[in-house]
């Protein structure tokens, strides 16, 4: 293989692990300005213009936090556990095109790190493994509170995966391709949410449910278990569940961006092929203020409820719309 | 792990259940520092699986002594206590101190404090009442709604500064009448309040009130019947949420409440919904006495003209001897007072808020007692929480509407 394409998916990939760590730093920021606006408060407004800064002095303060780890904690686990939380929402949005081609003096750049033809399986299975991280947290913190967020964190996004799996399986129907990228040119016509709404809402509920924010957001459910899976964690060790709960909604918003909404797709984007990573997040910006909105409105459902509605509404939903979607596709011949 | 968490199944083996000693249920402990216990409140819990088998609520974390405290101090000086028994409340805890005192010394208090009186204690209800829809929505998860009733609570502490220089321990009631008069700006910026407060609350219950989640979270949860909540001597909105339309302010009406035109809410289910409707049609109802008592605000003086009671105006000091002499007197020894026991009681925001004073004569109380709403409230914290979910239970504690200061005293 020649050395200059390694070096530019060794540039890419870093390019995504950046943006992703940024986007989740300034995902919080983002939060922080919105829900602030929507509760007549003023947010963050020290440090720095806009309080752009914030997220560094965040940052900073966590890493001089003292870290404390439970006499009594099962310590390779307890350690580990954040580390595998992180790591999947960080690599989950390798797959997504970020925009065409672009043309820098006959070099020829592709806006994706890659183009896997099992795109949707790989998100499916990467995102499976960050539960692992939560459950193992809640186990290992010796804390009755952490093992009960833990298992109710287990068992919601068990229950939410199948759910958020076959509302992909939909769109992938329709385009008879499971590549991100064919999946993206192929809603060149028009957005896969207007060919597939009810897999486009089950898929926006489930990811809520996924990347447990409220009104699903059980595990970490502040006012019963004090703050869930990670009650015992501190410092950077904490700042790992909070990278790994904002990288997670930057990516499962990305994707769903990039499923059901056109993904990098948007107005001019022949004339300026590099407009294709502006829109991409402009739909992630948007697609995030629905995050927040309903965590401004919205109060938590309880623990038996989310769990009748997951498999006794969504499931048979889902379901329902894979059948549906497959009998179509079968006599149309696919879009 | 600290002693309090460290939980010995043996020491608590006569309150749980049979099934906790032999490890089948699992002991939470719950507080005294939680985010949704209100305060220090400590429940202990059993637990199968997510849901409660027995609650015990443990109390005392935030005790401080006020009842034996004021037996050290004349009848003025006491009353300055009494703010710090209710922090949500303090404007009716000196309501009731004062009605006590007054009671026992047969003094009566102008009209135009009587009605000052009830408008600041409504304002003091409606308050109350704010915090409350904020704390139990945020209980629920529902953030923004806290943060709203905030701000229309701001205006309201407002008041309080404007009449007493103090935004929460007023002391602005005193035996025989008030502190001093209110304020010009006093009557404008009730009225904007009043004018505001039912709009507001239609926010919140636009929020709140048909949303499917916190209809899910409430319809049903922590239900009590009126025979219980009488035999557990709960009062207050508890009470009128199972159906029966028992209000002190109607049934034994102190501070002339006898004039004003009011509905008691009542709701028949007795759930966490019940509860939420009738405090959120409470507030309503207190704007309505609020602008009745405004609109006939008599003139006038605002404390009783007994000298042997209540110190005289500054400027009768320099003139006359008489006065001076009062003033030292009620400045140095405090007034004494007939011998005897009363007891009297208000509509807190809680539920009935009772104070029993007993004088042996002098200048100091021989005893002081509240009977607080938040302490009996609390005793059917097991009896609502059983058989429900640990959610649920955080919930409960907050349709209870309890104040840890109002429990352990």
């Amino acid at each position: 293989m020649e050395p200059g394409v390694i070096l530019e998916w060794v540039i890419k990939s870093v390019v995504i692990l950046i943006s992703m760590t940024a986007g989740f730093a300034y995902t919080t920021w983002y939060e922080r300005k919105v829900l602030a606006k929507m509760q007549v408060r003023i947010g963050p407004n020290r440090a720095g213009p806009f309080a752009l800064l914030q997220p560094v002095a965040d940052g900073i303060k966590l890493i001089f936090k003292e870290e404390l780890v439970p006499a009594e904690a099962d310590k390779l686990i307890f350690n580990l556990a954040p580390v595998i939380t992180v790591i999947p929402a960080l690599i989950v949005t390798a797959v997504v095109p970020w925009g065409g081609v672009l043309d820098i003096n006959g070099f020829k750049l592709s806006l994706a790190l890659t183009d896997t033809n099992l795109a949707i399986l790989y998100i499916m299975t990467v995102t499976s493994i960050s539960v692992y991280g939560i459950t193992l947290a809640g186990w290992s913190s010796n804390n009755k509170y952490a093992m009960l967020g833990g298992l109710r964190a287990t068992a919601q996004m068990i229950s939410y995966e199948l759910a958020l799996g076959l509302s992909l399986v939909g769109p992938v129907l329709v385009a008879g391709t499971m590549s991100l990228g064919k999946i993206v040119e192929m809603q060149q016509g028009g957005w896969f949410i207007l060919f597939q709404p009810v897999a486009a809402i089950i898929y926006f509920i489930a990811i809520i449910a996924e990347v447990n924010r409220a009104p699903f957001d059980m595990p970490e459910a502040e006012q019963e278990l004090t703050a869930g899976y990670h009650t015992e964690y501190s410092g950077m060790k904490f700042a790992l569940f909070f990278m790994a709960e904002y990288a997670k909604m930057v990516a499962v918003s990305m994707i769903g961006a990039t499923v059901f909404l056109g993904g990098y797709l948007g107005p001019f984007l022949d004339i300026a092929p590099w407009l294709g990573p502006v829109w991409l997040w402009v739909k992630v910006a948007v697609l995030l203020f629905v995050f927040i909105w309903i965590r401004a409105t919205s109060p938590r459902i309880r623990y038996d409820r989310l769990m009748a509605f997951g498999w006794k509404i969504l499931f048979p939903l889902a379901l329902a719309n894979v059948l549906v979607t497959a009998v179509v596709v079968a006599f149309m011949g696919g879009k | 792990m600290s002693e309090l968490q460290n939980i010995n199944v043996g020491e608590y083996g006569n309150l749980v259940s049979d099934r906790a000693v032999k490890g089948e249920t699992l002991l939470l402990n719950m507080g005294p520092q939680h985010p949704s216990t209100h305060g220090v409140l400590r429940l202990l819990l059993e637990l199968d699986g997510e849901i409660v088998v027995n609650c015990i609520p443990d109390i005392g974390f935030l005790h401080t002594g006020v009842e034996k405290t004021m037996e050290y101090k004349t009848f003025q000086q006491a009353e300055v206590l009494t703010d710090r028994l209710d922090y949500l409340y303090t404007i009716g805890n000196n309501l009731v101190y004062c009605l006590a005192v007054e009671k026992l010394l047969e003094l009566d208090v102008p009209e135009r404090a009587q009605a000052i009186r009830v408008i600041l204690t409504e304002l003091s209800r409606i308050q109350s009442h704010l915090i409350w829809i904020g704390t139990s929505a945020l209980d629920l998860a529902a953030m923004s709604v806290f943060l709203y009733a905030m701000r229309e609570r701001e205006l309201i502490l407002d008041v309080y500064e404007m009449v007493s220089g103090a935004r929460m321990m007023t002391t602005y009631i005193r035996p025989g009448g008030l502190w001093r008069d209110v304020p010009s700006g006093f009557e404008a910026a009730v009225r904007h309040i009043v004018k505001e407060i039912p709009r507001r609350v239609d926010e919140y219950e636009a929020l709140l009130t048909k949303n499917p989640i916190f209809l899910d979270r409430t319809v049903g949860i922590g239900k009590i019947t009126t025979e219980d909540c009488l035999k557990w001597s709960i009062g207050g909105p508890v009470l009128r949420a199972t159906g029966l339309a028992y209000d002190i302010r109607r049934a034994r009406p102190y501070s002339g409440y006898e004039q004003y035109d009011f509905d008691i809410p009542t709701q028949p289910e007795g759930d966490i919904f019940a509860r939420y409707k009738v405090r959120v049609e409470e507030m309503r109802q207190s704007v309505r006495i609020i602008e009745q008592a405004l609109d006939k605000l008599p003139g006038g003086p605002v404390r009783s003209s007994n000298r042997k009671y209540i110190p005289p105006p500054r400027s009768e000091i320099g003139v006359s001897m008489e006065a001076l002499i009062h003033h030292f007197k009620l400045w140095t020894s405090g007034f004494e007072t007939p011998k005897g026991s009363v007891y009297t009681a208000i509509e807190s925001p809680r539920g009935e808020l009772g104070v029993f004073l007993e004088s042996d004569g002098g200048a100091k109380p021989f005893r002081v007692h509240f009977r607080t709403p938040s302490f009996s409230n609390l005793q059917i914290m097991s009896l609502l929480s059983k058989g429900h979910f640990v959610a649920d239970l955080v919930g409960i504690i907050g349709s209870l509407d309890i104040v840890l200061g109002d429990t352990d005293r």
